[in-house]
């Protein structure tokens, strides 16, 4: 590597620094010393990041590492963390703990306690499927009114929560509605029929003699859920179609549709996943929302 | 500054320093995770995903969910409150590779198994806000219509036991049958229960008698985070 | 003139050496192209979150799939171009001598290159990804990348050894680092076996803890390695060059040099913040990212002091404004950085906007205005112009990028803080205040504004586009020269 040029150190007249004496296509250097906080500011960073290593865990070895003097782990502290916020709440937790459903709507505190609880559950659990407000959606049922699939006390609304529709649970509520389609119990006409009297039931304008033939199929093999006047059965989960309320639709194809396939709809099981506290207060809350019974 | 001609003077030299500069760091960092005994935590419970896991594990990969979903739910009390047990180094060991992420645009899914329905995972997927109104997720309506091509599940089996993941002899001989069985509710699935313990088995899309990407999918995200049993896991057990 | 004959010419005129001249033309436009290109496609991922109906339903275009392709193309296409392009062009000048291996071996690479973004970007549409950030690209694109990247090695250190300098200039200590540091980072990263040699999907070698690790180190170090100490090779020739004034202080250059190449690659746990990585491992990311805040600004200190004496030409000269806010965003985020990098900070900030609006102050204000600035230097004296065909037409630039920058990184910090202190709300009674998707609904204004930031960014790229195009062709534009403000010391003419 020849040096073509020879190089001298000159002062910058600007900066009254001199260059180191180099030169690459034009650009000069100086030989500016370095600047003091920028030295000092560093000198104190590591510094910080000393006492780091002595305070905290911080250097591994082959099978282990150093644990720092302050003994902080995060997987305890997030425990505190919630064993403190457990234990701001304390009064009323072991007052939800304790109480049971009534009890707790019955006392002001716990009742106003249960239902920011429940709220709070409810956004990141059940909005998802139920809407904000348990407003319902298509196969979701609205649980902001008084129509029941399994029914609206506490202890039923509390046991649909904690052990979930058709979820799988050893204590799930579970009905199956028949595929009467889909497995050929009924011939299409007959569900054909059986859908203009389920129609019929809420006043919906249908083929009168189709309807009258329904009703027969609808008695031998419908009442037994639904009930013979379309009320339903909460039992059974069977949801009531003499009224305006519809889990899946009241127009003829998607009754047509439920009967032949069954939708068999499933609510998860809660229990486990959240906490005792959390599904009684999520109760309480689903049954203030306007159909508690 | 004298020293550093010799850097200055011999970019071999120079190339050396850096080299040598720059190996450090990650060896210290990253050598005794695999040393450090405690690293993955000393629970039960976590196994291999059974092959239609796998393949929805694949599809997830292939949308790019990650780039949005988290599962990694931080030790941090919110986070704890929201979504459950902070996760462990063990839930993902045979993650190849982990899917933790960087960014929370949709929520976090470490633990989404068995939160929904499959009917609810099959509407939000091919529609998001037909279930929720306010969401940014874009529709994957496709999925239900992709037949799953799983011809080569078993060597995406065999690859994993190359790089690691404990699949036996048993599972990868058996691997597109248990793909198959585990999305037919009326399959004989006692091999693959005893096999892929917990394992959701069901016609995840409701489009009975197709198996498709969606069913795969929604295996997958049925599975997580219901691998390790929190009940049954004490303090001791977590400590890193 | 044919662009050899023009080559040709001026390398007799300049003496005895052939500056191969063509290559640094070729990757000058592909980074240009590519940007646009990386642009575009961040506003289109910007309104899909913004409106996801624009998500269209379809796999090619959803989100998932198209982020990879803005990351990708912006960082490896755009930046990896004007890294490639201006290094070559960096060490014929600092060494005076022509590229090692010849014309030949400079086009493989950059046609290499640009293979390697071809065969990355069409697979992320077609949903052939690795998932590992800014690593996707599967096996077969990896390891064709190595082979491309181990001839820009040779290239770059053969023409060092070239050199008819008896030292190698400061902005080759850091394109080299860049270089190597990438290789080593990038193997590593990305070993992985094939399913079968025939298709595209591979399992990565590292699982869980170990590979989360493994991959923040990489990415960590590909911001920098790739996005840092490449980018402060291209500020150590082109601002001194356009400010025409010597570097400020090479004893810091030294000191920051090595300190940041060696504090940097500790740094990758600050990714993984309370998460199953131990903690032993996320005090390290921290503290060593807080070191690193000194010797970042070093590099700063050592562009914007350079322009002592002559920082009257900021008026003048927008090149040596947009070099100089380049400057000033780098210093910016590699504060912003270790500040974030602080536990209890990222426990706030980590998964959010926040990450995001760091990152594009990182992104827009210095990686693409530096290469900016370099390319506006480049652009007439590859085509050997004597001037831009228009100045202020860079000065429009200049203005409509840096408002498109503040929406955008503004509108990130607001949405990004906003939303961490909304998943960590508590009401009075000690319950979770809101709900994921109300903090989701929160995001939208937010959302919009940053498109509209993202959009005006990409209007100045094409308004750049339309002055190289013609500066290319030789045209000028008449318009009013920038006068300099009376007083300030200036050679006379
Ligand atoms: C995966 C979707 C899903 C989620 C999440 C869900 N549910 Fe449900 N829920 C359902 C379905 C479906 C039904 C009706 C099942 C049927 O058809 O019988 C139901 C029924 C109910 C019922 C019975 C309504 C009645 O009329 O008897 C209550 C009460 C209820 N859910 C409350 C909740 C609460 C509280 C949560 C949150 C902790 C929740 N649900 C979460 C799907 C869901
Ligand atoms: C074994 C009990 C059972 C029998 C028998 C039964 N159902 Fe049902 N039905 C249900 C249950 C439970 C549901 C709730 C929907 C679900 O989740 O499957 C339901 C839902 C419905 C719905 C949807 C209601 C809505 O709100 O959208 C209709 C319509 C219906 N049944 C009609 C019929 C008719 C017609 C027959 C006879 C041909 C019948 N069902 C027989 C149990 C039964
Ligand atoms: C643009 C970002 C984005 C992408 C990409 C995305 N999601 Fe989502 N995801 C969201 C948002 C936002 C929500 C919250 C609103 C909702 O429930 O739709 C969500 C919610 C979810 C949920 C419900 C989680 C819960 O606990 O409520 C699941 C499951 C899910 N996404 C799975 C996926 C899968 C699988 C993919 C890829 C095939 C995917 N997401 C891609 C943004 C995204
Ligand atoms: C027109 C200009 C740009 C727009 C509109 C834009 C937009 C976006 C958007 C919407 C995202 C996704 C954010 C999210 O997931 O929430 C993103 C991510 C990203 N962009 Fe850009 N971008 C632009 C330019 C750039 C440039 C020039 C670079 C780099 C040089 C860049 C680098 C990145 C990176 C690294 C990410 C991923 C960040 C992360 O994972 O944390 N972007 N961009
Ligand atoms: C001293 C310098 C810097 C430090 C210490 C630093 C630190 C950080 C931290 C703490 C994060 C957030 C990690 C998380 O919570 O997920 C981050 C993200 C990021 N930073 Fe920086 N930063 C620095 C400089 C820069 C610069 C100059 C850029 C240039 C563009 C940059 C680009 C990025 C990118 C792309 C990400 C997003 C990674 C991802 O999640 O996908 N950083 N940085
Ligand atoms: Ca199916
Ligand atoms: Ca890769
Ligand atoms: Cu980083």
């Amino acid at each position: 590597m020849e040096s073509v040029m020879v190089t001298k150190v000159e002062k910058d007249e600007i900066t009254g620094q001199s260059t180191t004496g180099h030169e690459w296509d034009g650009i000069k250097e100086l030989n500016t010393p370095l600047p003091k906080w920028w030295v000092y500011t560093f000198y104190a960073c590591i510094a910080f990041a000393i006492l780091w290593f002595v305070l905290y865990p911080a250097w591994p070895g082959v099978d282990g590492y150093t644990k720092g003097i302050l003994g902080y782990s995060q997987r305890e502290a997030v425990m505190e963390r919630v064993a403190e916020g457990h234990a701001a709440q304390a009064e009323y937790r072991t007052g939800i703990a304790a109480a049971d459903l009534a009890e707790i709507r019955a006392d002001p505190a716990l009742l106003n306690f249960a239902l920011a609880g429940g709220v709070a559950a409810f956004g990141d659990n059940c909005a998802t499927c139920h809407g904000g407000g348990g407003a319902g959606n298509v196969g979701y049922p609205t649980l902001a009114d008084d129509s029941w699939l399994w029914g609206g006390a506490l202890e039923d609304i509390h046991a649909t929560i904690n052990y979930g529709i058709r979820s799988g649970h050893d204590e799930e509520r579970y009905s199956e509605m028949p595929r009467f389609g889909a497995d050929e119990l009924l011939e299409p006409a007959q569900i054909d029929d059986v859908a203009e009297y389920v129609l019929s039931l809420t006043g919906q304008e249908t083929d009168k003699a189709a309807a009258e033939r329904g009703q027969e199929v609808f008695m031998d093999n419908c009442a037994a859920c639904h009930g013979e006047s379309g009320g339903g059965d909460r039992t059974q989960g069977a949801p009531a179609l003499n009224d305006q309320i519809w889990l899946y639709g009241g127009d003829k194809e998607t009754v047509t549709d439920v009967i032949r396939n069954a939708r068999r709809g499933v609510m998860p099981a809660w229990e486990g996943r959240l906490s005792p506290e959390t599904v009684k207060m999520l109760t309480i809350y689903v049954h203030a929302l306007g159909g508690g019974e | 500054m004298k020293w550093h001609a010799i850097f200055e003077k011999n970019v071999i030299v120079l190339l050396v320093g850096i080299l040598v500069t720059i190996a450090i760091g990650g060896i210290v960092e990253i050598v005794p995770l695999y040393t450090i005994e405690s690293t993955v935590e000393r629970v039960k419970g976590v196994r291999p995903y059974s092959p239609l896991e796998l393949a929805g594990r694949n599809i997830y990969i292939r949308e790019g969910c990650y780039v949005c979903h988290s599962q990694m739910i931080r030790a941090l009390r919110d986070e704890v409150e929201r979504y459950g047990p902070y996760s462990l180094a063990a839930e993902s060991m045979y993650d190849h590779p982990f899917q933790w992420g960087s960014k929370r645009t949709g929520p976090d899914l470490a633990r989404v198994g068995g939160k929904y329905s499959n009917e609810w995972h099959a509407l939000h997927m091919a529609d998001p806000r037909s279930v929720v109104p306010e969401s940014i997720m874009p529709g994957y309506s496709f999925l239900a219509e992709w037949d799953l091509g799983y011809e080569d599940i078993a060597a995406h089996l065999e690859t994993n036991r190359t790089v690691g993941v404990p699949y036996s002899d048993e599972m990868i001989e058996n691997a597109a049958a248990d793909l198959a069985a585990q999305a037919d509710p009326d399959a004989d699935t006692e091999g693959l229960l005893a096999r892929y313990p917990n394992a959701a088995i069901s016609d995840f899309d409701g489009d009975t008698g197709r198996l498709t990407e969606l069913d795969a999918l929604i295996a997958y995200l049925q599975i997580l985070g219901r691998m390790v049993d929190f009940t049954d896991v004490t303090a001791e057990d977590l400590k890193q | 003139m044919t662009t050899a004959a023009m080559t040709a010419d001026h390398a007799a005129a300049r003496g005895a050496v052939d500056y191969d001249e063509g290559v640094v033309r070729l990757f000058t436009i592909a980074t240009v192209f590519w940007g646009v290109v990386g642009f575009l496609v961040g506003v289109v991922i910007a309104l899909q979150l913004a409106f996801p109906v624009l998500n269209l339903d379809l796999p090619w275009t959803s989100f998932g799939r198209l982020r990879p392709v803005h990351t990708s193309a912006v960082i490896f296409a755009f930046g990896g171009n004007a890294l490639l392009g201006t290094s070559l062009y960096v060490v014929q000048r600092t060494c005076k001598a022509s590229l090692f291996g010849g014309p030949g071996l400079a086009r493989f690479l950059f046609w290499g290159y640009q293979v390697f973004i071809v065969l990355a970007a069409s697979g992320y549409v077609l949903g052939i990804t690795q998932s590992k950030e800014y690593a996707e690209p599967e096996w077969y694109v990896d390891l064709w990348l190595t082979l491309v990247w181990v001839v820009y090695l040779i290239v770059f250190m053969g023409t060092i050894m070239r050199r008819r300098e008896p030292h190698i200039y400061v902005a080759n200590w850091f394109y080299l680092a860049f270089i190597v540091t990438v290789a080593l980072l990038h193997i590593v990263n990305n070993l992985a076996v094939p399913v079968s040699f025939g298709g595209a999907k591979s399992y990565i070698l590292w699982s869980g803890v170990q590979d989360a690790l493994t991959q923040w180190w990489y990415a960590h170090n590909a911001v920098g390695f790739f996005l840092t100490a490449g980018f402060l090779g291209m500020m150590y020739y082109f601002v001194p060059k356009q400010a025409e004034r010597p570097i400020y202080s090479y004893r810091l250059s030294v000191v920051h040099f090595w300190s940041l190449i060696f504090l940097y690659i500790w740094a990758g746990p600050h990714h993984l913040h309370y998460t199953a990585l131990p903690e032993w491992a996320q005090i390290l990311g921290m503290t060593f990212s807080i070191m690193l805040w000194m010797p970042s600004w070093g590099g700063m200190i050592n562009g914007l002091m350079t322009l002592s004496g002559a920082w009257h030409k900021l008026r003048t000269d927008p090149i040596l404004r947009m070099l100089v806010a380049a400057l000033g965003f780098y210093g910016m985020s590699t504060f912003e950085g270790p500040v974030m990098s602080i536990r209890a900070v990222n426990s706030l900030s980590h998964y959010t906007d926040w990450t995001i609006g760091h990152v594009h102050s990182g992104a827009l204000g210095w990686v693409a205005m530096v290469s900016f600035g370099a390319v506006y230097y480049l652009v007439p004296r590859l085509w050997h112009r004597e001037r831009l065909y228009s100045v202020r037409f860079v000065s429009y630039h200049f203005w409509i990028s840096t408002v498109g920058i503040v929406l955008y990184i503004t509108s990130m910090w607001v949405s990004g803080i906003l939303q961490g202190l909304m998943w960590r709300a508590y009401d009075e009674l000690g319950f979770l205040q809101y709900s994921f998707v109300e903090t989701v609904e929160a995001m939208h204004p937010f959302y919009v504004i940053r498109a509209g930031g993202g959009l005006l960014f990409f209007l100045g790229s094409l308004l750049m586009v339309y002055n190289l195009w013609r500066t290319a062709r030789g045209d000028l534009r008449d318009e009013k020269p920038y006068v300099a403000p009376v007083g300030a010391a200036q050679p006379a003419e």
